[in-house]
């Protein structure tokens, strides 16, 4: 299986503090791959350099070979990179559908001229968005929810919203940001299954952050563990519920004597 | 009363419907302003056919700086930079004022032996669109890389700056530019020349004995055209990406949204509209003068947005004619109704107060944007900031 993505040597310093110290990083393509580790780890702020809210202090990303370092977040989305966020951003005062719409603005073309002559081209084009956007709505499990202000929407829903906000990107790589943060059992169950349909009827590749260790162990197929800034274990779920280097960081150093 | 709303509710349309209609009264609005202004007690309140281009040509200009304030959520303090660039772009092109040339171009009722550029004004309007929607993305490119409260305090300086370089700019390496204090007037009227007039097209506005009402016409059919415009770009790929950066610029990037190219459109097309309304204007003054530029014309558009709903086009016209009446005739007409000479010395103190009330107890305007709207009438679970909003919401019998 080909790497989708390569992150060399990545490192993040925010003044003295080391956020990411050097870690190297890949993501094979379709596979779901999960990075964890305690609060404060670094997990967020490689998220951020991946997507280009963060410029990295030194290092590479490369996303299908192509090197993506320090460039605008809009143009890595643009490449094929989609994300939701940790504490969830929606256009709050927009509807689900124009949430929807809003993420597939790198797709579309409508220009100016052509929006305000309301040409056939630019009609069919917002036709077939829309038409594609309540599809991703329902695809999400959103069903009837199309013209709901989104900050009206359950807490569940609204994290539904957000990734199919970031599939109307049409990324090849999903980024998931804690997305069951905050939901009971039944709706983190139904969410892991979510993303491994994700993968296999989308045919994504699928990076997580996650603290619920049961979406982790239970989903992925790698996982990468970060503690202050550096890898401190890689591997299939098994090996690294089994690394003490991870179960000291989670622990505490008396947990492994 | 309900059942009338609901039959409302269910025309096809009905937005374009009640837009219409309030076109054709205002393109009557001659024709039955003298009946109106006879009426006995509110007569007196009825602005005439010319202080009604003032008031249109303003609102022209707010529902151009709405795009920038009400869409993008860009606060701008200096919208009057577009004005004054519009407004001499005016000046230039059709006017004496550079006299060592002589040139027409389908100017209109004049000499051909006139001293001085002469474009056709209609020609001259779109230039001043341009070249202000140029002057948008310049200014632009700076500053909108600041968020927030920072943009608003560079606006603010380019909306200082602009009138010194006009008082000023009459003596650039010896080629006078401005005017000066000064400015430039005489400027040519619009008008259909000799070879269109036998269409019963006037040949020169300000020739003719219909002065105040062809400006009139003309600047409802360029207020038209402004929200026409507007109303199509909010809807459009270009608005939602406008008030996707209004709502969260982060995830707005992140989902694809190029935050400068997208920013600086807003600024270039708030500045098209700006700019044609100054050039407009200056040519219903035939002058342009850099007193007219001032700072408190842009607090001035930008009260006229919030009184009548940021990111509502309806909601800005309404506010933009409520306040140009108040400035053009309102406030000197209740002075002295109620025998107080002095009131419109108070004006901005007035529009202050305005803009508190509009504050406290309906900060969404006077005709909410749409998805306030739908906000307040289904309620919100939190943020008890909001009840304020109700309360406005149910006084007005919503």
């Amino acid at each position: 299986m080909a790497d989708l993505l390569v992150a060399d040597r990545l490192r993040k310093e925010f003044g003295g503090l080391v956020a990411v110290n050097d870690v190297d990083f890949t993501i094979p393509e379709r596979a779901i791959v999960s990075l964890i580790g305690p609060n404060g780890a670094g997990k967020t702020t490689f998220f951020n350099m991946l997507t280009g809210v963060y410029r990295a202090t030194s290092g590479q990303i490369l996303f299908r070979d192509v090197d993506v370092t320090g460039k605008p977040p809009h143009a890595i989305t643009e490449l094929g990179i989609g994300r939701t966020f940790q504490n969830i951003r929606l256009f709050q005062h927009m509807t689900a559908l124009e949430n929807v719409l809003v993420g597939m603005h790198a797709r579309l073309k409508g220009g100016i001229i052509r929006s305000i002559l309301g040409t056939p081209g630019v009609r069919r084009e917002e036709r077939r968005a829309h038409e594609r956007a309540r599809e991703l709505l329902r695809f999400c499990g959103l069903r009837g929810r199309d013209g709901e202000v989104s900050r009206n929407l359950a807490y569940g829903d609204q994290r539904r919203l957000e990734v199919a906000r970031a599939l109307a990107t049409e990324p090849l790589l999903l980024l998931l940001d804690e997305p069951t943060a905050g939901m009971n059992p039944q709706e983190t169950a139904d969410f892991t299954s979510f993303v491994g349909r994700l993968r296999d009827e989308r045919e994504l590749t699928i990076l997580l952050i996650e603290h619920d260790m049961k979406v982790v162990m239970g989903v992925s197929d790698r996982v990468t563990v970060l503690d202050y800034g550096e890898k401190i274990a890689e591997g299939t779920p098994d090996e690294v519920q089994r690394d003490e280097r991870v179960i000291e960081a989670y622990l505490g150093r008396a947990a492994t004597a | 009363m309900d059942a009338a709303r609901g039959y409302w509710e269910r025309i096809p349309a009905r937005g374009w419907v009640l837009a219409s209609v309030v076109a054709v009264l205002a393109f009557l609005y001659p024709s039955y302003a003298g009946s109106l202004a006879g009426l006995p007690a509110v007569g007196v309140y009825v602005p005439a056919v010319d202080s009604m281009v003032v008031m249109i040509v303003f609102t022209m200009m707010a529902v151009g700086l709405n795009v920038v304030v009400g869409y993008a959520g860009l606060l701008d303090l200096g919208y009057v930079a577009f004005y004054a660039a519009g407004a001499y772009t005016a000046a230039w092109l059709a006017s004496q004022h550079f006299e060592q040339w002589t040139f027409h171009l389908g100017s209109a009722g004049l000499s051909p032996e006139l001293p001085g550029i002469h474009l056709s004004l209609w020609l001259v309007l779109l230039v001043a669109g341009l070249f202000t929607a140029v002057t948008g993305i310049l200014i632009g490119l700076p500053t909108l890389r600041l968020r927030g409260d920072y943009l608003a305090i560079v606006t603010l300086g380019f909306g200082e700056i602009i009138p010194q370089v006009v008082r000023n700019g009459d003596d650039i390496r010896g080629i006078n530019f401005t005017g000066g204090s000064f400015g430039i007037s005489p400027i040519d009227a619009p008008g259909f020349g000799e070879t269109l007039s036998g269409a019963g097209l006037p040949v020169n506005y300000a020739q003719s004995f219909d002065r105040a009402r062809l400006f009139y016409w003309t600047a409802v059919a360029l207020l038209l055209f402004t929200v026409f415009c507007c109303v199509r770009l909010r809807d459009s790929r270009l608005g939602r990406a406008w008030i996707a950066i209004r709502e969260d610029e982060t995830a707005a990037a992140a989902m694809g949204v190029p935050l400068m190219r997208t920013k600086t459109w807003s600024y270039a097309i708030g500045a098209f509209f700006g700019g044609i309304a100054g050039a407009y204007y200056a040519s219903f003054k035939s002058g342009a003068f850099p007193a007219d530029f001032y700072f408190n014309i842009s607090i001035f558009l930008l009260c006229m947005v919030i009184l009548g709903g940021m990111g509502s086009v309806w909601g800005v016209i309404l506010g933009g004619m409520i306040l140009g009446w108040l400035n053009v005739e309102g406030l000197a007409t209740i002075g002295s109704e109620i025998g107080l000479q002095d009131v419109p010395r108070y004006q901005f103190g007035i529009y202050g107060i305005i803009i508190v009330a509009m504050m406290l107890f309906r900060p969404t305007g006077l005709i909410p944007e749409r998805r306030h709207k739908r906000e307040m009438e289904e309620g919100v679970a939190d943020t008890p900031l909001y009840d304020v909003s109700h309360g406005g919401g149910g006084q007005e019998g919503h």
